[in-house]
């Protein structure tokens, strides 16, 4: 059964909770996807403002469990501090941690990543790293306190699926035991599938289901890929083969 | 004195955190604090002083990817 951090799950979609048409949409969203987790951030508050505690209301009737991340920070300071605030508002040791390192791609400042990890887990936290694809940096990242890993597969909102299925495949190749989540770059729920029969162990997503037609009809679209993608790579995948080969038995064939 | 709240200058007549959240009306047990850069807990908010000059950041749950 998956599990991240010892807490079992059924579902292996994870849900963003941001860019619905509205906080309803993302509600009935979040339903249809089946997701067990959702990620939220902290942001400030106006003085008198109440947005804060109406949208955490709303989660927290969700039933799911939540995962705050650090973005936007651009430094290890800032993400650190991020991510002790989330634990007292959120009262969670789960942290989506992101060390932001270009405004264009929003790619993960990696030496940074590492050491926020770092010090991170020898608080206590229990961190869920968004790294890119490289594994010298997934090591470093489990040699710093990691339990799981979050490589993107594409830039954050880019909707361009799996940019490189061999890096994807190797590090599901290094690391057999360790949770791999696919987080961002997902488009469409056949880049979702495609991951999964890698052999992935779940999926996180936002923009794909927020900004689709139907937000909440993509998520169940994406719950149901994300399912039969796991089911294929536990069935075992046919690999290609250079020539045609026929289905139909020759043997038998009548001659005329 | 004055304090930099969340980006912004105030002038303010709180001497406590806990106190500045009361004067400036934020409300709720979902907020996190920090000060100058260190998390101020919920519990340790009342024995929080404050100096001229200090940054406070007052954040909240938001939505998130």
């Amino acid at each position: 059964m998956l599990e991240f951090y010892g807490q079992k799950l059924s579902s292996r979609l994870l849900l963003g909770t941001a860019l619905y048409p509205s906080p309803a949409v993302m509600a009935e969203a979040v339903k249809a996807s089946g997701t067990e987790i959702v990620t939220v951030s902290l942001r400030r508050e106006t003085s008198g403002g109440k947005a804060g505690g109406q949208f955490w209301s709303l989660v927290q009737s969700l039933g799911v469990r939540v995962l705050p991340n650090t973005a936007g920070c651009h430094s290890v300071s800032e993400a650190v501090t991020t991510a002790r605030m989330a634990r007292e508002v959120f009262g969670t040791d789960w942290i989506k941690l992101e060390v932001i390192g270009n405004h264009d791609t929003l790619q993960p400042d990696v030496f940074g990543l590492v050491e926020a990890a770092r010090m991170l887990a020898s608080e206590g936290f229990e961190v869920f790293p968004y790294t890119t694809d490289d594994l010298i940096v997934a090591e470093r990242l489990l040699d710093a306190g990691c339990r799981l890993l979050m490589p993107w597969c594409a830039p954050i909102g880019s909707a361009r699926g799996p940019q490189n299925l061999d890096a994807l495949r190797s590090l599901r190749g290094h690391f057999p035991g360790i949770p791999l989540i696919v987080d961002a770059g997902i488009g469409r729920p056949s880049h979702a599938a495609a991951v999964m029969e890698l052999g992935y162990d779940a999926v996180l997503l936002n923009t794909a289901v927020a900004k689709a037609g139907d937000p909440v009809v993509m998520a169940a679209a994406f719950g149901r890929a994300v399912e039969a993608g796991r089911e294929a790579y536990r069935a075992g995948l046919l690999e290609p083969r250079d020539m045609a080969v026929p289905s139909t038995p020759v043997i038998g064939m009548a001659a005329f | 004195m004055k304090l930099i709240i969340n980006g912004q200058s105030h002038e303010v007549t709180a001497e406590t955190l806990a106190a500045l959240l009361t004067e400036l009306d934020f409300q709720g047990n979902w907020l996190a604090t920090a000060l100058n850069g260190e998390v101020v807990p919920a519990r340790e908010r009342d024995r929080c002083r404050l100096t001229d000059g200090d940054r406070i950041e007052i954040l909240s749950p938001m939505k998130g990817g």
